[in-house]
Order: structure tokens, then sequence, then C-alpha cells
């Protein structure tokens, strides 16, 4: 028979992940965060106070774009890494522990198609949340500080419009930072019918990659840590943008995917699914 | 007449070394609705599972639809329709929208009409009224017809049913009995696996019975039943004088208890032991031959009860 509906795995996957009221309160909160950081300064900013707290802050109250930034930067430790380890770490586990993975397999799925679109759903749930962030960020921003031309961390001004595109672009490299994040937690998810479990061990492993990324004398590991290059988003906020590290970071999520990836693929395919 | 399933050999040892299916052929005729009968535990679900690619066989063969299981699951799933160990949907969506997620993720189902198959099989296991419920709400019988009603999407030739009136009132029984008499009148072929030989006596065309992993008879249920000798059952008042004079004709296994004489009922026509009886001057209240059920048959034929084996 011929593939009447090639698509409709992936809008069902979608549909069934974006109207879940755990999505959406986890997406709520990231969304809470740049409103709590725009409100908190706006209401308590001294004109000329010390500049203390996370990269970007004092740079809120000249340009509104900034809270976009700020907000991705106090989010990026835990809260992104948290809600991507929940997503994917839930992919296949928690099918496997409803019981729905081997009705979804006899409709038929092939295991293949459902691992790849099960990924997809993750990846996408990763842009999505940076996307709430920075485009929550813009909007609570705008309203509450000033507009306009926007001074860059090398010094030198761009126009809002450009401005507004490097945001977008913030956002999309924050959100495909975890796609290497997203592949651990699906492969960790089809090792295991417990969805907590899948979504614990993605988390600590985020969490522990940051902290190994922390410790200096450890610089020898430093460049293959899964996290090592979150933090990279800040080169595109540069006259004339510096991508290398951008780059590099993107390479990494990719070696992280085809690594996990792999074993996600090897470990789905062959194993009974008894549960 | 062809096999919608065959299996030659089929072997499942898990991890642990835990033979749960030994050396299992079958033959399930196109159009039957085969009763795979057997205790709990006894390797039921896991041949199931491992006839719809779930599970790899440890060895033997499984052939659904003439093509070899797991590897050829693309082409033969589609025709198949399953309830495997119970419901199981998402508990946040509602009855509808778990049709809708199902028969959204299967490539051969037509989009356009999607809502007019949903809205048949709801209809079919009386749930439209439920529609829009949230699965989470569903009780245990409601839960175990809509996941009927996700087998029912599309036209199947084969619907596998593991253990389907589980959970079910006798009102559900009987819904869920005419439902599978009604899928088997449109030509599909039905797969009924359970532990009641009751509910396989009254459905099926033809049984397998399987014992701790392995098969112990299958054939028709007529010659299943007849693998177990009928009784001759005499009711009469005069139980010493009716007890001699079949022991005289050299019927065997007589026995008397109360007004009730039973016999062996294949020694003797039951005519002539009639004719015997009333020459003797035994009181005849009735006399009838009794064929044995299918219980009979499996506690002859694998000389245990249907206690549940480890």
């Amino acid at each position: 028979m011929s593939p009447s509906n090639p698509t409709g795995l992936l809008r069902s996957e979608l549909r069934t992940l974006f109207r879940r009221l755990r999505t959406l309160a986890m997406l709520a909160v990231l969304a809470g965060v740049p409103v709590l950081l725009a409100v908190a300064v706006k209401a308590f900013s001294a004109p000329n106070g010390p500049q203390e707290g996370p990269p970007f802050l004092f740079q809120v109250t000249s340009n509104g774009l900034f809270v976009a930034f700020t907000a991705l930067t106090v989010t990026l430790p835990l809260f992104l890494p948290l809600a991507v380890g929940v997503v994917a770490g839930d992919s296949l586990a928690g099918e496997a522990n409803q019981g729905t993975l081997r009705y979804l397999l006899v409709v038929p799925t092939g295991r293949t198609r459902l691992l790849i679109v099960k990924y997809a759903s993750v990846l996408i749930f990763c842009l999505a949340a940076a996307f709430t962030v920075a485009l929550v960020g813009m909007a609570i921003g705008a309203v509450l500080f000033p507009l306009g031309r926007v001074t860059l961390l090398s010094g030198d001004t761009i126009g809002s419009g450009t401005a507004l595109v490097r945001a977008l672009l913030v956002a999309g490299y924050v959100g495909l930072s975890f796609a290497g994040l997203g592949a651990i937690g699906v492969f960790v998810s089809t090792i295991t019918d417990v969805p907590i479990a899948a979504m614990a061990t993605t988390v600590t492993l985020a969490i522990v990659s940051e902290i190994l990324d922390a410790i200096p004398q450890l610089h020898a590991i430093h460049p293959w840590l899964l996290s090592h290059h979150w933090f990279a988003f800040g080169d595109l906020l540069r006259e004339p943008m510096y991508t290398a590290n951008v780059g590099r970071g993107l390479l990494l999520q990719l070696g992280y995917l085809a690594v996990f990836g792999t074993l996600a693929w090897a470990r789905f395919t062959t194993r009974d699914i008894l549960s | 007449m062809t096999d919608a399933v065959v299996t030659r050999g089929l072997t499942k040892r898990f991890r642990g070394g835990q033979l749960a299916v030994a050396d299992l052929d079958l033959n399930v005729p196109e159009g039957s609705v085969f009763g795979f009968l057997g205790p709990n535990g006894s390797g039921k679900t896991t041949t199931i599972r491992m006839l719809l690619g779930l599970a790899t066989p440890s060895a033997g063969q499984v052939q659904l639809f003439g093509e070899a299981m797991p590897r050829g699951y693309a082409s033969a799933l589609p025709r198949v329709g399953a309830l495997i160990e119970g419901p199981a949907c998402y508990p946040f969506l509602s009855g509808e929208g778990n049709l809708r997620r199902f028969d959204m993720a299967d490539r051969t189902a037509d989009p356009k009409t999607r809502g007019a198959r949903i809205d048949t099989a709801l209809e079919r296991v009386g749930l439209l009224a439920a529609r829009r419920k949230r699965y989470r709400a569903y009780s245990l019988g409601m839960r175990q017809r809509l996941g009927l009603a996700a087998a029912l999407l599309q036209p199947r030739d084969l619907l596998v049913l593991d253990e389907p009136t589980n959970g079910l009132d006798p009102q559900g029984t009987r819904e869920i009995r005419s439902l599978v008499r009604s899928v088997a009148e449109e030509g599909s072929t039905v797969f009924l696996s359970s532990h009641l030989l009751a509910e396989v006596e009254q459905v099926c065309t033809h049984a397998a019975v399987l014992s701790r992993g392995r098969l112990v008879a299958t054939g028709t249920v007529e010659s299943l039943r007849a693998a177990a000798a009928g009784h001759l059952v005499v009711r009469t008042p005069d139980i010493a004088k009716a007890v001699e004079t079949l022991r005289r004709l050299g019927v065997a296994d007589v026995s008397g208890n109360g007004d009730r004489v039973t016999a062996a009922a294949d020694s003797v026509p039951p005519e002539a032991a009639c004719a015997a009886l009333v020459a003797d001057g035994v009181r005849v209240r009735a006399l009838a031959v009794e064929r044995p059920s299918l219980e009979e048959a499996f506690v002859a034929l694998t000389g245990e009860g249907f206690d549940v084996t480890e």
C-alpha cells in the first residue's frame, strides 16, 4: 500500500505533545522568567546602580530586546535542560509505560519511523522552548523599555530591524543547542519503561556536563562537553558576528545526535516490546 | 482454505532463561473464529506479541498472511486489528482524540474518511455518547470498548483479541460476543485468546489449547469436544436395579448417585440401553446422552485442571 498520509504521525505527535497540560505548564514557566526579570528591573532599577547580576541585565533599561537575552542566560543552566529532559525522557518510555507503544507499533508505525518522529518532535519542542523565552522576553521588553538602535557587545550599534533578526538567530541557536541532549533523552527513553527514570537521567547528564565544564582542571575535555558551547550565543551579538564557537557548538550537537541517535535506533529496533 | 496465521516451532525464551512458549505449531484458517485457550501465564500473550512483531522469537517462524514476521510487518499489520493485554490509551485525550491519534499514526489510513470511520467505530462499541470524555474518566468496561474501537477503525482481515472480556460485566461480555460474531460474519478471521472455556465454546469454530507454553490440542471445537467421551445419564428412582442392568449390558464406568445413574455413552446405543432398562422394570424418568463440555475435553486432554501455573 502506498503511503497516503506520510506526515500524519508527526502532526499527531505534535498535537499530542503540545495539547498536554504538562507541556503547556513547562512553557508557561519558561515564559514567566522574562516577565519576572523585566518587571523586577523596571520596578527596582536604580539609574546608576552597581552592575551586578546575569550578563545583559544592565543593558535591559537601555533596550528592551535585552530582556530576551538575559532570560535565555538565566534559563539555560537549569530550566531549559529540565524541560527538554522531561519531553525527551518521556518520549518512548512514557508510551511504553502507558501501554500505547504496543498499539502504535501494531498500527503499524514502523519502529524507525516512530523513533525519527519522536526525535523530530523533541527537537521542535527544544526550539519552541527557546523561542518562548525569547519572544516573550522581546514582547515584555518592548512594553516596558525603550527599543530602537541596539548597542552590541562589540560596541557597535545596529538598527532595531537587524537586532530583531539577531535575536531570532540567538533563539534558534539556543534551541538547536539542545539537539544533543534531546538525542540522549530519546536514547535513555528506549532503555527503560519508567518515564521518570529516563527524565531524571537525562537532566542529570546535562547538569553533570555543566559541572565538569566549570572545573578548570578538566579543560582537556571541555570542548567535548554537551553544554560547553551553550552560551556561545553571545557571539551572535557582535558586529560582525563571530561564528566560530557557534559553528563548533552546532557541530558538537550534531555529533551527539549521530552517536545517541544510532544507539537509540540500534536499541529500539531490536528490543522486545513487553510493556 | 489458506491460513491467516501459521507458526512453526515458535519458541520464546526470555533473558532470565524462562521458557514462555515452546515449539508451537499453529494454523489459523482464514475466516475462522479461533480460540486460543490456556490458563493465565501459559504463554498466550507472549505468542500474540510474536505474531504481531512486538517480540522476536528465540526460534521458529511466524507467518501473518504469508508474510514472515517481524520483517513483513509493513504489509501484514495494516490488515490486522488488535487488542493486546488490555486496552491502553492516552489518559489526557478524549475517547475520540485517542482514536484520532492512532488513525493518524497509520500511513494507510485515509484522512478524508477519518471522521466517519471514528464515528462508526465508536457507534459499534456503544461509546458515541462518551466520545468527548477524557479516557482518564472512563470505566474499565469503557476502556475495553475503546480499545476494540481502535482495532475496528478500518476493515480488518484479522482481529486479534487478547482476553477481550476481562473486567467486563455480563452485559458487556454478551456485547463483545455479538461483536465478535458480527466481525466474523463480515468474513474476518478472529483470533481470540481467553482463559474462559465457556467463552471460546460459545463463539469459536476452532481452538488451540496451550499449557505451560506448549500446545496440547488443536482443531475444530467439535473435534476437541469429541475427544472426550460423552455420558449416558439415566434418571430413575430404581438406582440399584438400573446399575445392575447397565453392567450386565457391558456398559463401562457405571455409577449411581441420588436419582441419577451415569455411564460411558459409547459402548451401547442409548435406545438399546433404554429398552433393556424398561424390560427389567426400571422406572425411567429421563434418559439422555450428554456431550462433554470443552472443559471436560480440556481435562481429558491435559490431565490437569484449569489452574494458574507460574
